[in-house]
């Protein structure tokens, strides 16, 4: 089985978001970066699937130079290759996005000579962006069949059976292979890289392909942040001293 | 003409499809609705109340279980029938689905999770939510039509009716591509005690809970609240909690009268999904946590120690 699992590059923000002062982009003077969640997942569905069925596992990311990183991160936890779509780190539109995949999967899967892969896997959305539709985008694009937003993934006799949580259970879906799946997180819990893996990931291949980038249609002009809840924390006290107090409170807003 | 893609699911009207006609109206008129895979009759007199003058009953003999892509294809044929200036649907994991076939098959970027829209000449100023709504972005949408998904929660619905509505059948052309993906089964999950997103009262635990049996008494409090129990992240990564269990930008968004978050650091992602809670107390015993800058009350305290006492307390009240 062929996986080819994409990615994003993300700041991992702790408790609050600094803006630079253009308000175009989150300060990440003092963040690091991660995979964005529901992509971690996806990276981990993409390994487990090529354990169990045998196979390749190949990593794939749109962005600037510096996600070279997430690429070895992903290869560090036992994906076996890695693309980069190199850009200028600049944000790209889902449409541009979309069509910079597909068109990089085409290159891949005609270079490899052995068909397409099994399948695409993608996270049901980016943390930062949010556009919830590049997946679904380069499935249409391949002509592939796809489903958006599940939790549960099995492959066999050529099939994939998937699962999308809804309010009071789960829908099934059945799919022909090739196909297409974003995840949500809760598919799986990721696992960390071991050592030998961090190890292994430094002599795997990362491949470097650089799209070109088209005119945006969906523009970004600035951002900024929600009005934030809260006000006033009124401090209760410490520790059980605390409860008459909260047991009070509760009262008087009507829980009890 | 704005065209609104109305969500269903066996015979219900998702809640969500109101407030997205409710912004959808604001951006031109006639305001009109499609509804897939369903007689317009049981939804007709709703959609009337909230501004709609015509409903295309888009009509197939596959199209009885959910199907993204034949929905997607089926919202594309009439677009290209009746030109509309944008096309709305929720910002729903169906609405965005839909939406982004839609987006693709147009070679159209979607604006997803809009709380604002400000229409222009050829041009529309949006404000979308970013980082699961920790962040607001503004942006121009460009393209023709406007293709755009209404984010949750972001309004409230309100109707305004605009008079009669009619009922325009429309018969799209599906075919293998657009049928081989459907709902082909469901499962019912046993359901216990009150489903997290409904409950008045939440009781939601964090890395300071430390395990699964660390939530036994946070199960009690909720219990004794009438209330539901979810987790951070780290507590479902770790295991501790059941993942539909997760509170936050990548699990559920609550609304409750009361939030009592324990051991809980208070990171964004977090606290996105209970920004709705009319009140938040906290516990945790680092005075420092952020969560306190959120927070209504809180108490400062070792939760292993502070939330059985809580019990206690209320125990006692309950049967004085």
């Amino acid at each position: 089985m062929k996986v080819l699992v994409c990615i994003k590059r993300v700041p991992d923000t702790g408790a609050r978001f600094e803006l630079t002062p253009d308000g175009q982009e989150i300060d990440t003077r003092n963040l690091e970066f991660t995979i964005s969640p529901h992509e971690e997942c996806a990276v981990e569905e993409a390994i487990r699937l090529v354990e169990q069925h045998g196979g390749e596992s190949v990593v794939l990311t749109l962005g600037p130079e510096a996600a070279a990183e997430q690429l070895r991160e992903a290869l560090a936890k036992g994906v076996d290759k890695g693309v980069l779509l190199e850009t200028d780190g600049s944000e790209w539109d889902p449409v541009a996005t979309a069509e910079a995949i597909a068109q990089a999967v085409q290159q891949l899967e005609s270079e490899q000579g052995q068909g397409p892969f099994d399948l695409l896997l993608f996270g049901n959305e980016s943390a930062d962006a949010g556009y919830y539709q590049v997946g679904v985008r380069v499935a249409d694009r391949l002509d592939r069949p796809c489903v958006a937003g599940i939790k549960a993934l099995k492959v066999e006799d050529g099939k994939a059976r998937a699962k999308r949580e809804v309010p009071g259970g789960w829908e099934i879906y059945e799919l022909p292979l090739p196909c297409v799946f974003t995840v949500k997180e809760g598919i799986n819990v990721p696992r960390h890289p071991s050592l030998r893996g961090i190890m292994t990931a430094k002599k795997k291949e990362i491949r470097r392909l650089t799209p070109e980038k088209p005119t945006m249609q969906l523009v970004k002009r600035r951002l900024r942040k929600p009005p934030e809840r809260g006000g006033e924390c009124e401090i209760l006290g410490e520790g059980v001293a605390a409860v008459p107090k909260a047991v009070e409170k509760l009262k008087e807003i009507g829980v009890i | 003409m704005i065209l609104g893609v109305i969500e269903h699911d066996r015979g219900k009207l998702n809640e969500a499809s109101l407030e997205m006609l409710t912004l959808a109206r604001t951006l031109g008129s006639p305001l009109e609705a499609v509804l897939i895979g369903a007689d317009a009759g049981p939804f007709r007199e709703t959609l009337k109340e909230y501004g709609v003058t015509k409903v295309y009953e888009v009509q197939h003999d596959q199209l009885g279980e959910y199907a993204p892509r034949a929905w997607g294809t089926s919202v594309v044929q009439l677009v290209r029938a009746k030109s509309p200036q944008a096309v709305l649907a929720a910002g729903t994991d169906r609405g965005n689905e839909v939406m982004a076939h839609v987006g693709a098959a147009l070679g159209l970027p979607v604006a997803a999770n809009c709380t604002e829209v400000r229409p222009g000449e050829g041009v529309y100023e949006v404000t979308r939510l970013r980082w699961g709504g920790s962040l607001l972005e503004d942006a121009e949408l460009h393209g023709e039509p406007k293709l755009l998904t209404v984010a949750p929660h972001a309004l409230s619905p309100e109707p305004a009716s605009a008079g009669e509505v009619a009922v325009e059948a429309f018969r799209p052309t599906l075919d293998e591509k657009d049928l081989r993906v459907r709902v082909s089964a469901r499962e019912e999950r046993e359901r216990e005690g009150v489903p997290l997103t409904e409950a008045k009262v939440v009781v939601g635990g964090g890395r300071g809970v430390g395990s699964a049996e660390g939530f036994k008494i946070l199960e009690e409090l909720a219990h004794l609240l009438g209330g539901a129990v979810g987790g951070s992240r780290v507590a479902t990564n770790n295991g501790w909690r059941p993942h539909s269990d997760q509170i936050g930008q990548t699990g559920v968004q609550i609304a409750p009268d009361l939030y009592i978050a324990c051991g809980i650091s208070g990171a964004i992602q977090h606290i996105v999904g209970v920004k709705g809670a009319k009140y938040i107390l906290a516990i945790n015993k680092d005075p420092e946590a952020p969560i306190f800058q959120r927070a209504d009350f809180g108490i400062v305290g070792d939760l292993h120690e502070v939330v059985p006492a809580l019990v206690e307390e209320i125990k006692k009240r309950k049967s004085s």
